[in-house]
């Protein structure tokens, strides 16, 4: 019988109660005696040689009690990258230095040059604007082109130029790739932009410092997404700390999308200046240091050419891109563009033959990597918009052609051009499901109606797939990742039945507190409510890689089974020591033990008890205790799919899109919790209307930030969106993990800009516009732009 | 922010007298609390208006005009001003509750943002702005781009609406700040029609006259239609562009007219 809080149920969320009554222990939250505080002394100006830095009058500054500038981080690595792609001719990536503290020269708006250790925040600010520093501006490159001519200003002295890498995917594939486009029957040809984001997590970032001379222990708070691998990199790659004196804690985080994966230099400069001053110390960002300073998403330009055959069957694609690195590689940068985006531009689709060129560009911006969907949004737009494109340039209906191009579900395995084996997978019934909850049927009928109104209605198809569960580690090492990708569990029976889960997943949103405790329940057979969640903490958890990636439930959660596999195991010994039974013959259903074809049995509760009171006990064959430990390395990535709608009304007077509905048919496999799975799939949507729509980072010629607060970065608002129809029933589970899951955070971002873009062109041509592409975001004045542009309607 | 002292007197003499240590006029604060946190300004002293009860209400005066007090806030007026509904519903637009619940219409219209709502109210119902000095005409009172007619220290303690036979304000919204990407009121008077434009000019608010010699002649949503705006001057900016910013002027002004 399914358990009402087992798997599948909708079970509210354990952590909200705490969320909406004030009551999260945030990093900013945390208080620890004596604590100092930090300001950063940032560049305003987006390159720039130090000419001189005087700290004097500053240091002479109330409540001062220590400056550092860059010279104090001489003998002290840079952040690390994690991530080394290797070029199409077999040469490494360029990797100019991080430094925490600008050594020499600033290279964005947002660079640190000297940090205030100050009693009061307003104290170190104070004395900050007293630090007499002398910038030497110089010119800029903000635009990727300009950064890649001959002659551009190089943000980097000791590189050869901006060029981070050229990268070819897969090298080999590229002359017939070209050949293919080259004696192709039709070629649809796409240039576009995606756009620059700001990720605008809630919880602003924040960074505790605390130091213990006795012990030579430091300890780090932080706004992070995976406590371990800030552990690591931090302490083995910029301050030579080992892993046994650093403790690395990220309490309640509010909200990252992967903006808080990488390891930043306020959390290296706040643990090593308390070290230095012997005190804690504290830093918050304020929410103008966030827009300048957490790592940016996106920032795509590329050329898709996508070639079919007179029957519409795809032939073949080449994309070429220009992806911005910004100042410096941030943690997880390089692989973003490459091996998060490369991999999936066969999509849906049976695609012969692909090839992918890459060429990654350092400017005088704010460092790039993933954001929400990470690589793959950017591929799932290009890949989606010149389907569209080419479905018009064909007279066949965009549905009609990607079906006809459908990797069909007897082809599964299935092993594309680009790499990846998909496991499993069913687009036609994603696609089926779509038609109906849209109500595509219908479509003719309501553009009718708002074309009565004087407004033109569009309708635009997505269909996304993406590579969740990140990672198997031997790939992803072979591949360049400096890191592994499993993922970690502890199960600790409590003495008494009860269950604390220590897991080396991260919930800064997912509310994993929720969904976790319901797999234990399912398998163990005990309420959901006997399951404790903890996580975030390098002290009590076994080394674990975090959160980003929808790979939580995939690898966390089967690093959970696994562990909870070998408890059940032990227990059987105990319980069958407990009847006096063979193990062979006990099983376990229902949090009892029984003896198959008897009545005996003994009950979860006993079982626990004997295993830490162990008077009846095989004491000589079996350690005391119920707790195990696994750590879970994925075969493969799990791939999530699904099917978009969007309907959009445009307003030609003003260019105004409405989004007046949009539809959602997902395949995430087996599913947890529903309900979190909406939220999710909620969340992932307005974050990708609000790119496709609003959201856009502008930097000027200068390197200056024109959108770098909420007046002119436009966030989606609640009155922004439509009700969402939504819809994950059908199901094909992933095959290589023991739930069936795939993942769900990032398919709404993925799946929709595509969908929203292909609505508003389907609406300009509804109304005679002959407009076959606009950048995102759509904003009013572009859509209404281009109509005018268009002289030929 | 810096730190600053804060005076809070109860009437406009106090009020006068503790602004002539050189402090500034803090009315809701919806623009000066976030310059100051950004650290822009530092001025030492502030003048809260918001206990100076002659400053705070709404009511009609004998000539039927709508009278609200300087310290009157967005959603005082959007409740109590049912007396002008054009007005009522303008400010129950401005911003978001939070705004609406501090920010007051002396305050919108000292600082004269070239985007803000309430210089189109202003300016097309031909309302009077009294302070504790004069009474000063709409048409006198904007002079530019966060510019005022009001001298340093000089206090709006009312702002006289007459109300027009019908009225509508039609907003295109800036999606980010919610201020008016352009915003057109348009009051019909028996004597004539006014039609001031916000969010467009880089001159701040300013009266569309050839608009409305258009309408006084005719009254209806296609007067403007064969009217030329022309994009010189215009707001350039993330938002919109010179070129669209003079389309949504003509749009914005047909749909006020087809809302009164």
């Amino acid at each position: 019988m399914p358990k009402d809080d087992g798997i599948g149920a909708a079970t509210t969320r354990r952590e909200d109660p705490r969320f909406l009554t004030g009551k999260g222990r945030y990093t900013d939250d945390i208080n620890v005696p004596g604590q100092a505080h930090a300001f950063f002394l940032r560049s305003q100006v987006a390159h720039g040689r130090i000419a001189s830095l005087d700290t004097t009058a500053a240091a002479a500054s109330d409540g001062v009690i220590r400056i550092f500038t860059g010279d104090d981080f001489a003998g002290v690595g840079g952040l690390p990258c994690g991530w080394q792609v290797t070029d199409r001719h077999g040469q490494p990536m360029q990797e100019p230095p991080h430094p925490v503290l600008a050594q020499g020269k600033v290279r964005h708006v947002g660079d640190p040059i000297a940090a205030v250790v100050a009693e009061t925040l307003d104290q170190a600010r104070d004395a900050a604007e007293r630090i007499d520093v002398d910038i030497e501006e110089l010119p800029t490159v903000t635009n990727m082109q300009s950064a890649l001519e001959d002659g551009a200003v190089r943000v980097h002295d000791d590189l050869e130029s901006n060029l981070c890498y050229d990268w070819g995917f897969i090298e080999d594939n590229r002359e017939a790739v070209n050949a293919a486009i080259a004696g192709a029957h039709h070629v649809t040809t796409l240039e576009l932009v995606n756009n620059r984001l700001v990720p605008n997590a809630m919880e602003p970032r924040a960074a505790i410092g605390d130091y213990n001379v006795a012990t030579d222990e430091h300890t780090l708070y932080t706004t992070s997404q995976n406590p371990h691998v800030i552990r690591l990199l931090m302490g083995a790659f910029v301050l030579g700390i080992p892993e046994h004196k650093l403790r690395v804690v990220a309490p309640d985080v509010g909200g990252g999308f992967g903006s808080k994966i990488y390891h930043y230099a306020e959390e290296a400069f706040c643990t090593f200046a308390a070290k230095a001053i012997n005190r804690a110390v504290k830093w918050t960002a304020d929410r103008s240091e966030a827009f300048i300073t957490d790592a940016h998403g996106r920032d795509h330009v590329t050329r898709i050419d996508l070639a079919l055959d007179e029957n519409g069957k795809f032939l073949a694609i080449r994309t070429d891109t220009l992806a911005n690195m910004g100042a410096y590689l941030s943690t997880f940068a390089p692989s973003i563009p490459t091996y998060l985006h490369g991999t999936l531009m066969a999509g849906n689709y049976a695609t012969p033959l692909i090839y992918v060129n890459v060429k990654a560009v350092f400017t005088n911006t704010v460092p790039v990597d993933a954001y929400r969907g990470a690589g793959r949004p950017e591929a799932t737009f290009q890949l989606e918009r010149v389907i569209d494109k080419a479905a018009r340039e064909l007279s066949i209906s965009p549905i009609e052609l990607r079906r006809r191009n459908f990797i069909g579900k007897d082809q599964f395995p299935y092993a594309t051009p680009v790499a990846v084996e998909y496991d499993t997978g069913d687009y036609h019934a994603t696609m089926d499901k779509l038609e109906e909850i849209a109500d595509i049927a219908g479509f003719s009928g309501r553009r009718a109606e708002s074309a009565a109104n004087g407004k033109l209605r569009g309708l635009g198809i997505s269909h996304y797939i993406e590579a969740c569960g990140i990672a198997p580690s031997a790939l992803v090492g072979a591949l360049g990742a400096r890191a592994g990708l499993y993922e970690s569990a502890t199960v600790r029976v409590n003495a008494t039945g009860s269950v604390s889960v220590l897991t080396g997943s991260h919930s800064h949103g997912q509310g994993h507190e929720t969904t976790f405790p319901q797999v234990v329940a399912d398998l163990l057979g005990i309420d959901a409510e006997q399951v404790a969640i903890v996580h975030g903490d390098t002290a009590t958890t076994p080394m674990g890689m975090g959160t980003y990636g929808s790979r939580s439930i995939a690898v966390g959660g089967t690093a959970i089974v696994k562990a909870l596999e070998k408890v059940i195991a032990k227990a059987k010994k105990i319980a069958a020591h407990l009847m006096e039974a063979s193990e062979a013959d006990v099983t376990f259903a229902d949090g009892a033990f029984t003896i198959a074809g008897t009545d005996r049995s003994v009950a979860w509760g006993d079982v626990c008890l004997a295993a830490y009171v162990p008077h009846n006990y095989p004491i000589e064959e079996l350690e005391p205790g119920l707790e195990e430990t696994a750590f879970y390395d994925p075969a493969n990535f799990t791939f999530p799919a699904g099917a978009y709608a969007c309907e959009v009304e445009v307003d030609p007077a003003t260019g105004e899109v409405e989004i007046c509905a949009f539809a959602a048919a997902d395949d995430f496999g087996n599913i947890i919790n529903p309900m979190i799975v909406d939220g999710q799939v909620h969340g992932g949507l307005a974050q990708g209307i609000g790119q496709a729509l609003m959201e856009h980072a502008v930097y000027d010629e200068h390197g200056q930030l024109l959108s770098g607060n909420f007046m002119d970065y436009t966030m989606p608002r609640a009155d922004d969106l439509p009700s969402f129809v939504i819809d994950h029933s059908c199901q094909t589970p992933c095959t290589h993990n023991p739930l069936g899951v795939k993942g769900c955070g990032e398919a709404g971002a993925i799946g929709s800009p595509p969908a929203v873009v292909n609505a508003v062109i389907d609406a300009l041509q509804s109304g005679g516009h002959d407009v076959d592409h606009i950048d995102m975001p759509l904003t009013s004045c572009r859509v209404w732009t281009a109509i005018n542009a268009d002289t030929g309607s | 922010m810096y730190s600053f002292e804060l005076r809070q007197p109860t009437s406009i003499g106090g009020a006068v007298r503790a602004l002539a240590d050189g402090g500034q006029i803090l009315g809701g604060g919806q623009t000066l609390i976030p310059t100051l946190k950004m650290r822009l300004a530092d001025p030492g002293v502030l003048v809260s208006l918001g206990r100076v009860d002659s400053l705070l209400g709404i009511c009609t005066d004998d000539s039927g005009r709508l009278c609200i007090g300087g310290a009157t806030t967005h959603a005082a007026v959007a409740e109590g001003g049912g007396a002008y509904p054009a007005l009522a519903r303008l400010a129950g637009r401005i911003g978001d509750p939070a705004v609406r619940n501090r920010g007051t219409i002396g305050g919108s219209l000292a600082n004269n943002d070239p985007a803000a709502c309430y210089p189109a109210a202003v300016l097309a119902s031909d309302a009077v702005v009294a302070t504790n000095a004069r009474d000063i005409a709409a048409d006198d009172f904007f002079t530019g781009l966060f510019e005022t007619a009001l001298d340093d220290g000089e206090i709006i303690t009312e702002v006289k609406f007459p109300v027009p036979a019908s009225a509508a304000y039609a907003k295109f919204l800036q999606r980010a700040s919610r201020f008016a990407l352009v915003g057109v009121f348009v009051a019909r008077f028996a004597s004539g029609v006014r039609v001031a434009v916000t969010g467009a000019s880089e001159s701040g608010v300013y009266r569309w006259s050839e608009a409305e010699t258009a309408l006084s002649a005719e009254f209806s949503p296609s007067a403007v239609d064969s009217l030329s705006v022309a994009p010189g001057g215009m707001i350039d900016d993330l938002h919109g562009s010179p070129e669209y910013r003079a389309q949504l002027v003509r749009v914005m002004t047909s749909r006020a007219v087809a809302a009164c």
